[in-house]
C-alpha cells in the first residue's frame, strides 16, 4: 500500500496543471486522426526535458492514457480510428451516432474506458513491485536476454512481417552501437560528425514516429478527406452511467481481456480492442445487434483499450520490456531523466515511481470528465486541414529534436532516421522494433559485456548465457514469440491463397 | 506489390549490413567490437535473407512507394529538407520557420489559389504557429535557437 503514501505529490499544483494540460492535450491529439499515440507522446519528450523526472513522466502518462481514450472521438464522430486501438469503436461506435446517439456512445466510451483504465492502472499499482522484487534475481546473463526478448517480442509480434521485424531490431540495435564504446572509448561507426555523441534517443524517437507521418500527409497530395461528422445531441450523463452498469458482462470482458493482453509486450490496444469486441459478441444473447449501433460494442472496445494501458506498464517498469510502442517511448522518457526500470525504481526513486502511476489513476477520472465534455470540441479541431497538420509536425519535430541538447546534429539524425523510416515502412518494416533495439540495444550490450567478463572467469560464454533455468526460459520465451509468429504468418498467407 | 522497388530496398540494406558486419570484424580493438558483432552476424543473415525474397520475387509486405505519391511528396520533401538541413542555421529557426511553414502551408492547402481568403487564412495560420513556437520555445522552455541572418 506504499502508494498511498506518495499521493500528496499528484496534487501539487503543477502535478494537477500537467496532468489537466496532458489530458486535455492528449483527448485532442487522439481525436486527430492521423497523430497517433506514440508520436503525440515523442513529440511531448522534449518538454519535458526541462521539467523533474516525476513532472515530465505525469505529463507522458497522462498523454498516453488521454489519446488512447481520444482515439474514440473520431471513431464515433468520424468514423475515422483516432488510434489503431480504437478500430473497434468504430464499429458500433459510429453506427450510435448515426442513429442520433453520439452524445450517448461518447458518454459510454469514455465511462467504460474510466472503469477499464482504472482496474488496468490497480493491476499495474499490484503486480509491479512483486514482479520488480522477482527481477532482483536477475544476473548480467538474465538482463541481456531479457532485453533481445524486449525487441524479438516487439519485432514478431508488432510486425506483419517475422523477419522485417526481427531486422528493424537489428538495424535499432546497431544503431544503438553507434558513437564511443562505453568500456574503451573507442569510436565506432562515426561516419558524420553528428554521430559523435551517438543516437540520441529523443531525436530518434521524434524522427522515427513524426517524420514518416509529415512525409505520408505531403504524399496525399492537396487533398483533404471530406469529413461527415455528425452533431452531437445532448444526452444525459446518469442515463450512460446506468448504461454501463446494465451492461456489465461487456465491461468486465473488455476490462479483463484489455488487461490481459496488456501484460503481453508487444500486443498492444488495436488487438484488446478487437478480440475484446469479439467476445463480448461471442457472449451476448444480442449477437446479432453488434456492428448497427449496439452499445455492448462501444463498452467492451473502449473498456479494454483503456485497460491495456496500466497493463502495458508493467513489464517496462519492471523488467524494461515496453508493451507496446507508446510504452517504448515513455521507457525513452524515464532514461532520459537517468531512471532505469527494474527494482531500481521502487527502492531507489519511489518518489518518482509512485506519483507517476497514481497520477494515471487520477488521470484515469480527468479523462472521463474532460472527455464527456470536450469530445464536441475535439471533433471539430481533428478536423484541421492535412497541409497545417504536417507543417506543424516539421516544425515541433525540429524545434523538439533541438532543444534536447541545443543540437543541429540531433535535428540531422532526427530528419535522416524519420525519412529512412518512412522509406523502411512503405517496404513492410515497422518502427516499433527499431525503437526497441535503439533503447533496449545499450542495455543488452552493457550486460553482455559484464556477462562475458563473468563468463571468461568461469566455464565460458556457452555455459554462463545459454544454462540456468531463467536463462532457459527465457531463450525459449524467444524462440516461442518467434516460432509462433511465424506461423501465424503462415497461416495467414495460406488462407489468403 | 512493386518488386524492383523491394528488391531495390532491400539490396541497401544488405549492402549497409555487409559494411556494419565488415566495420565490426576488422576494427581494433576487438574488445570494442564484441557486441556489435554479434548484431551483425543477425544483420546480416537477415538482410541477406529479406533481399533473397526479394530478388525470388517473394516479397508480400510493403506496397512501396506509387508514382502518384513520390510525386506528391516530392516537393514537401525538398522544402522540409532545406528547411532542416540549411535554413533553419543560416537564416535562424523563426525566419525559417515562417517560410518553410508558409510554402509547405500553401503546396498543400487544397483551398483555392484564387482566393484573396485564402492567403489571408494562411498567413494568418502561419502567424500563428510562429507565435506559438516562440511563446513555447523562446519564452517558456528558454531554449537558445540558432540566429542566423535573422532569428
Amino acid at each position: 500500500m506504499e502508494f498511498i503514501y506518495y499521493f500528496g505529490e499528484v496534487f501539487t499544483p503543477i502535478s494537477m496543471l500537467l496532468l489537466i494540460g496532458g489530458t486535455i492535450g492528449g483527448l485532442i491529439l487522439g481525436a486527430t486522426p492521423g497523430l497517433s499515440p506514440t508520436m503525440a507522446v515523442a513529440l511531448l519528450i522534449p518538454f519535458t526535458f526541462h521539467l523533474s523526472a516525476v513532472h515530465g513522466l505525469i505529463l507522458l502518462g497522462a498523454a498516453y492514457t488521454s489519446t488512447v481514450a481520444g482515439g474514440a472521438v473520431s471513431a464515433i464522430l468520424l468514423k475515422i480510428p483516432g488510434a489503431p486501438a480504437n478500430i473497434a469503436t468504430t464499429l458500433d461506435g459510429h453506427a450510435m451516432a448515426l442513429k442520433g446517439e453520439g452524445a450517448k456512445a461518447l458518454q459510454l466510451s469514455f465511462i467504460s474506458s474510466l472503469f477499464g483504465g482504472v482496474f488496468g492502472v490497480f493491476l499495474l499499482i499490484f503486480l509491479t513491485p512483486v514482479l520488480a522484487e522477482w527481477a532482483l534475481a536477475f544476473g548480467p546473463s538474465h538482463l541481456f536476454w531479457l532485453a533481445i526478448l524486449g525487441v524479438t517480442v516487439i519485432g514478431s509480434l508488432e510486425s506483419n512481417s517475422v523477419v522485417k521485424g526481427l531486422l528493424s531490431g537489428c538495424i535499432g540495435m546497431w544503431l544503438a552501437t553507434i558513437g564511443f564504446d562505453d568500456m574503451l572509448g573507442v569510436k565506432r561507426f562515426v561516419f558524420h560528425s553528428s554521430l559523435g555523441g551517438g543516437v540520441n534517443i529523443i531525436p530518434a524517437l521524434i524522427g522515427l514516429f513524426a517524420i514518416p507521418q509529415v512525409i505520408t500527409m505531403f504524399a496525399n497530395g492537396r487533398f483533404d478527406q471530406d469529413f461527415e461528422r455528425i452533431e452531437v445531441q445532448k444526452h444525459p450523463i446518469g442515463d450512460a452511467f446506468r448504461e454501463v452498469f446494465k451492461r456489465m458482462r461487456a465491461l468486465s470482458i473488455g476490462t479483463i481481456t484489455g488487461s490481459i493482453i496488456g501484460l503481453i509486450p508487444g500486443v498492444g490496444g488495436q488487438i484488446a480492442g478487437l478480440v475484446s469486441y469479439d467476445q463480448a459478441k461471442k457472449f451476448s444473447p444480442e449477437k446479432a445487434k453488434f456492428g448497427t449501433g449496439h452499445s455492448e460494442g462501444v463498452i467492451a472496445a473502449e473498456a479494454a483499450n483503456n485497460a491495456m494501458v496500466g497493463p502495458s506498464l508493467v513489464p517496462l517498469l519492471t523488467l524494461s520490456i515496453p508493451g507496446s510502442p507508446t510504452a517504448a517511448v515513455l521507457l525513452g522518457g524515464l532514461l532520459i531523466h537517468g531512471i532505469f526500470p527494474g527494482v531500481d525504481l521502487f527502492e531507489n526513486h519511489p518518489e518518482v515511481a509512485w506519483p507517476f502511476i497514481n497520477s494515471m489513476l487520477i488521470g484515469q477520472i480527468l479523462m472521463c470528465i474532460f472527455g464527456i465534455y470536450i469530445a464536441s470540441f475535439a471533433a471539430r479541431v481533428a478536423q484541421v486541414p492535412k497541409s497545417v497538420m504536417a507543417a506543424t509536425v516539421l516544425g515541433l519535430a525540429l524545434f523538439g529534436s533541438y532543444a534536447v541538447q541545443q543540437s543541429m546534429g540531433d535535428v540531422y539524425v532526427m530528419a535522416v532516421l524519420g525519412t529512412m523510416m518512412f522509406f523502411l515502412e512503405r517496404f513492410g518494416f515497422s518502427a516499433a522494433p527499431l525503437v526497441l533495439g535503439l533503447i533496449l540495444g545499450p542495455i543488452a550490450e552493457s550486460n553482455f559485456v559484464q556477462g562475458s567478463m563473468i563468463a571468461n572467469a568461469q566455464n565460458g560464454p556457452m555455459s554462463y548465457f545459454f544454462s540456468g533455468t531463467l536463462n532457459i526460459v527465457l531463450i525459449a520465451v524467444v524462440v516461442v514469440s518467434i516460432g509462433y509468429s511465424a506461423w501465424s504468418e503462415l497461416s495467414a498467407r495460406k488462407v489468403a491463397q | 506489390m512493386n518488386y524492383l522497388q523491394h528488391r531495390i530496398s532491400s539490396g541497401i540494406i544488405a549492402v549497409v549490413a555487409i559494411w556494419v558486419c565488415w566495420i565490426s570484424f576488422t576494427q581494433k580493438p576487438a574488445e570494442a567490437f564484441l557486441f556489435p558483432r554479434v548484431i551483425a552476424v543477425f544483420f546480416l543473415i537477415l538482410a541477406v535473407w529479406t533481399f533473397a525474397k526479394a530478388i525470388l520475387g517473394r516479397s508480400r509486405v510493403g506496397n512501396g512507394l506509387s508514382r502518384t505519391a513520390a510525386r506528391n511528396m516530392a516537393p514537401g520533401v525538398a522544402i522540409a529538407g532545406i528547411y532542416i538541413f540549411w535554413a533553419a542555421k543560416a537564416m535562424g529557426f523563426y525566419t525559417s520557420s515562417t517560410i518553410a511553414f508558409f510554402i509547405l502551408l500553401s503546396l498543400y492547402d487544397p483551398s483555392p489559389n484564387s482566393e484573396p481568403k485564402t492567403w489571408i487564412k494562411r498567413v494568418l495560420i502561419t502567424i500563428g504557429f510562429v507565435a506559438i513556437m516562440y511563446a513555447l520555445f523562446a519564452g517558456v522552455l528558454k531554449v537558445y535557437t540558432p540566429r542566423g541572418l535573422f532569428i
